[in-house]
């Protein structure tokens, strides 16, 4: 029974890794993804667990080609980040990133809505500690509001899944679409969890501000969970590919202006999402495979990338563009494994990227979506822009920081994790295939023929040469230490200060409603003073009700009770 | 008769009986012995009395021998040996876990203190038990002004005045309910539940039985702290001594919940209560405008004690609109929120008397570092309070998933999404303490604030265990709530 449910060895780990320490922990660490990995191994295709509870009919466990190979990809990022953060001391991160994959692996094999919606829950709660793990006080009020809109998600996948279940669809996790009831509500609970425009702001808000091992975690799951999710749930359904595009076109310009190169990279990973989204509403065999593999491989280079960002900070302490630059002297292996991860991410032929994206924009053309082809095709230049050449610039050339002087190379455990990473990028982008065999269906296609490396090759070369015209022109915004506005503007002051408005506007009301009930009660007490004995001071002590106000509210609800029971 | 069969008699009368040998046993530390004994006598008997009813149907139980309509009754059915055995078994890990009353209440007093309790919990008891309506009120009675005096204990000066205007209050609330008995004695000639239940249908077109359903639903909704009849509560749970917040918190409201669904369900009926008088609309109004105005000013409080007690108002304004849907779904979600909030509020209440003693306050700047300083103490808080937010694998998403069931069985949307807000905004108060406690630097690092004794920190995780038991296992509660609430609305198809 035990060996049929592939999260187990990473929620017994992040149990154990609360008590143990030293060597121990590091062995739970690393071999916690690799035993769960053999077990995926030895799970065949079709393997259900299931059991009844409170009269509903679950299905905890439930195998098949698509969840075995978000199965095996959040164990390979668990794997690579776990050796990531071999060198932190925090039992904190190391219960709350084993948990999180956990919960991650868990969701992608659910079976059943109700036990998707559990781990949903799970993957917000163990997430968080992540970000507040970085102890400062941006990192706090961030979380709150990822917390938050993350809670919102489970609350709406909730309720969607108690309607479409007392529908009469049941609780199967399987293709849900638009027009079921209750769908639309899921669709929301899935779009929030993977970004979509205008409730993004949750990503590029908290990202960043967690902790170096932190990031290489959370752009890993929360997100490609939610695409699973959609691939498995919304498949084909045709608004995603607006969706899509919007979200792969709209970071591109807060990527270029922004400063924080985590947050470059927050914005960045909304921007291959939109890919995915837009590979998910075409719907057929290959853009769903092209979407899925989307996925793999963005776990992969993005998180090459954040690892890359994850060093120079944990080196310099510092993580804004402005400050940085010339680190490829001391840190010149960084700068290379970076530098895979930007060729990744731009798509470069016999890169990871490659394989993938173009499976999508291809079938994009071919459904007939050309104005959607072109956004996709300006993201892409967008992309090589921002993460291919803004990133490894700013960090590792452009002008020589302060750093130079004592930056050195981070600790050996950060260097392997990324050499992995690196592997695997430039190893699916030769040999293509190896990953193509696991993709949800077998379909013949072949990345490397001409028109799609020539095309790519072009996009390329001339997205590099407007980098380098616009830079010695001098049109090229220069890194600035600013600010930049995004939609969590209307969360943080529109909510926020509304709250304090409403408060204030409350002890306004009540302080007058207090006034005018004095009044009243002390003009009717005028009245009726020959029969009473005078009340005795008052506003002796402030916020307690005075008992009279009390009395007040049980007449009148005995007044009200009377009133409706004789009409 | 043998002694098994008295039991219903027995854990009324021995509480109530050990009352004033606590008085007599002196100061020392064997009033409080004294008092622990007793409520676990009473838990046992308490189980002993479910498996009872849950074998071999409801328990009457005659006083003297004298057959009802004459003498006085006890009717144990399956809702209230539940509620019993949660009053019981919440006080019993409460009280246990209370050892260092003395601290909080001056040394001289702590036999007082004990007595007072025993008369408190006997009152609970009989309400719970009894088929008399006017024995309901007698034991209304003993358990508030026992209540009342407790709450006056606090160490802060303003315990007199909450508790004082308790007393005005909780004295108006149970003339309403003398009132309403009065009403319905005068109509039907009896004073047992049964018989007035038989007789009230005929006679429900008369203004005096509406009248007394009135003053009846007004007089509970006051000890239930019905939004807008809640104002006393707040400061009542903020200054009494925390032991007894606890406590409260966990057994009083609940004890009224009891009553409200005993006196609705049971002498009116769901037809007369929910149906003809608008009742139903009326517990969805009031219940739901007091779960956003509490939880609103729970967002916006500081005091911890206080935010906690606004929570309970807004967790006790679910259960009024659970039972306002006037349907078997909303009946059984509102017993199963009875039980899972006595959990989860208690487990709260249990974990911040070690704040009150080691750190002297309870404001939010006073839970600063302690997840340091008292881990054990503030992981069970935060478990607790995961519970009340709702969280998977928790009691309180239990009793959240049969809330939402049943206001959407009704297609009720409006309820559905004032449910999210809630636990979102219930989100948002827990945060506010959680974030102080493992996120804040404490105010003053010298002071030596320790972890709890083992002594409170055993009561305190069964309780949180519990909440995540109930949250797991749901066959117990869901399926003991289910059958209560058929044999409640049953009797009155």
């Amino acid at each position: 029974m035990f060996e049929l449910i592939p999260s187990l060895p990473l929620f017994v780990a992040a149990v154990m890794v609360g008590f143990c320490r030293g060597w121990l922990r590091a062995a739970v660490m690393l071999l916690a993804p690799v035993v769960g990995a053999y077990m995926l191994f030895n799970l065949a295709e079709g393997t259900t667990v299931s059991f009844e509870l409170m009269g509903m009919s679950l299905t905890p466990v439930r195998v098949d080609r698509l969840s075995l190979l978000f199965g095996y990809l959040f164990h390979l990022a668990a794997f690579i980040g776990v050796i990531y953060a071999l060198h932190i001391k925090d039992r904190l991160q190391d219960c709350s990133a084993l948990f999180y994959a956990a919960s991650a692996v868990g969701a992608v094999f659910a079976g059943d809505l109700l036990t998707l919606f559990v781990f949903w829950e799970l993957l917000a709660v163990s997430s968080v500690f992540l970000i507040l793990a970085r102890k400062s006080s941006n990192s706090l009020s961030s979380a709150l509001r990822y917390l938050l809109m993350q809670v919102g998600s489970g609350l709406l996948l909730l309720v969607g899944v108690l309607i479409y279940n007392s529908s009469g669809y049941g609780l199967e996790f399987g293709y849900i679409g638009l027009n079921t009831p209750g769908g639309l509500l899921i669709f929301l609970a899935f779009g929030i969890k993977s970004a979509f425009p205008m409730v993004h702001f949750w990503l590029t808000d908290a990202y960043p501000e967690a902790t170096p091992s932190g990031t290489v975690f959370l752009s890993a799951f929360t997100t490609k969970v939610a695409i699973y999710a959609l691939a498995r749930g919304f498949a084909g359904t045709e608004v995603l590919i607006y969706i899509g595009a919007v979200m792969a076109c709209f970071p591109i310009f807060y990527a270029v202006i922004e400063n924080d190169l985590r947050r470059v990279l927050a914005y960045s990973l909304i921007n291959q999402l939109g890919f995915m989204v837009v590979g998910i509403g075409i719907g057929t065999e290959l853009a769903i495979n092209g979407a899925v593999a989307h996925a793999f491989n963005d776990v992969l280079f993005k998180g090459l990338l954040m690892m890359s960002m994850g060093a120079v900070l944990h080196v310099t302490g510092e993580i804004r563009g402005s400050e940085l630059g010339g680190l490829y002297k001391k840190m010149p292996k960084t700068a290379v494994l970076c530098m895979v991860g930007a060729a990744s991410i731009s798509a470069f032929p016999l890169f990871s990227g490659f394989v993938s994206k173009s499976m999508i924009v291809v079938e994009v053309l071919r459904e007939g979506y050309q104005v959607i082809w072109l956004a996709l095709l300006f993201a892409a230049a967008g992309v090589f822009h921002h993460a291919g050449i803004k990133i490894p610039f700013f960090a590792f050339f452009h002008h020589d920081s302060k750093f130079v002087a004592v930056a050195k190379e981070p600790p050996s455990n950060m260097l392997i994790a990324m050499t992995i990473a690196a592997l695997f990028c430039v190893g699916i982008g030769c040999y293509p295939a190896a990953l193509y065999q696991l993709l949800p269906y077998q379909l013949d296609y072949t990345p490397y023929d001409l028109t799609h490396v020539l095309a790519q090759t072009q996009l390329l070369a001339f997205s590099a040469l407007a980098f380098t015209w616009l830079k010695l022109s001098g049109i090229y915004p220069d890194e600035l230490r600013s600010v930049n506005l995004d939609t969590d503007w209307l969360f943080r002051r529109v909510l926020m200060d509304g709250v304090a408005a409403v408060r204030l506007r409350w002890q306004q009301i009540s302080e007058q409603a207090q006034q005018h009930q004095q009044r009243w009660l002390s003009a009717a007490g005028a009245r009726l003073q020959p029969l009473f004995p005078k009340r005795g001071g008052q506003g002796v002590m402030p916020r307690l009700h005075s008992t009279d106000n009390m009395a007040f509210w049980v007449v009148f609800m005995l007044g009200l009770m009377l009133i409706l029971s004789y009409f | 008769m043998t002694l098994a069969q008295q039991l219903p008699m027995i854990v009324v009368i021995l509480p109530l009986l050990a009352s004033p040998l606590c008085v007599i046993a002196g100061n020392g530390g064997r009033a409080k012995l004294l008092m622990l004994l007793v409520v676990w006598i009473c838990t046992a008997i308490s189980v002993q009395l479910l498996s009872q009813v849950v074998d071999s149907g409801p328990i009457d139980y005659q006083f003297g021998g004298w057959e009802p309509p004459w003498g006085i009754a006890y009717h144990l059915d399956l809702l209230s040996v539940f509620v019993l055995l949660l009053v019981c078994g919440i006080s019993a890990l409460v009280l246990s876990g209370g050892h260092k009353i003395p601290q909080e209440v001056t040394e001289d007093k702590v036999s007082y203190f004990c007595a007072l309790i025993l008369l408190a919990l006997s009152g609970f008891f009989g309400i719970i038990l009894t088929a008399d309506a006017f024995n309901l009120f007698v034991f209304l009675e003993i358990s508030s002004l026992a209540s009342y005096a407790l709450i006056s204990m606090g160490k802060d000066r303003r315990a007199l005045r909450a508790a004082f205007q308790y007393l005005i209050m909780g004295s108006i609330g149970a003339s309403f309910i003398l009132v309403g008995i009065g009403f319905l004695y005068m109509m039907t000639g009896t004073l047992n539940m049964q018989d007035m239940s038989e007789r009230l249908p005929a006679l429900t077109d008369t203004s005096t039985v509406r009248a007394g359903f009135a003053f009846f639903i007004v007089g509970i909704g006051l000890k239930l702290a019905l939004f807008p009849l809640h104002f006393w509560l707040p400061n009542a749970y903020t200054f009494a001594p925390a032991i007894i917040s606890a406590l409260l918190a966990g057994t009083a409201t609940k004890v009224a919940v009891y009553m409200l669904l005993r006196v609705t369900l049971g002498i009116f009926g769901i037809n007369f209560a929910l149906e003809q008088m608008p009742l139903d609309r009326l517990l969805l109004i009031l219940g739901g405008s007091g779960v956003l105005f509490a939880s609103m000013m729970a967002v916006m409080e500081d005091n911890v004690k206080r935010l906690l007690a606004y929570s309970s108002v807004a967790q006790l304004g679910y259960m009024a609109m659970a039972l306002g849907l006037a349907s078997a779904a909303g009946v059984t979600a509102a017993m199963l929120h009875l039980f899972n909030h006595a959990l989860m509020k208690s487990a709260l209440f249990l974990a911040i008397v070690p704040v009150v003693i080691h750190v002297g306050g309870f404001h939010l700047h006073h839970l600063r570092g302690l997840g340091r300083t008292m881990p054990w103490t503030m992981a069970a808080f935060s478990l607790a309070g995961l519970s009340l937010i709702g969280v998977p694998l928790t009691a309180g998403f239990v009793s959240k998933w049969y809330l939402l069931s049943s206001a959407l069985e009704q297609h009720l949307w409006a309820l559905v999404v004032l449910i999210l807000i809630g636990s979102l905004m219930a989100l948002i108060y827990m945060w506010k303490m959680l974030e102080e406690i493992y996120f804040k630097q404490p105010e003053n690092p010298n002071a030596a604030a320790a972890e709890a004794p083992i002594q409170l920190l055993i009561p305190l995780w069964i309780l949180v265990a519990a909440n995540i038991y109930f949250g797991i296992d749901t066959d117990l509660t869901v399926g003991l709530a289910e059958q209560a609430t058929q044999a409640l609305l049953g009797a009155h198809p």
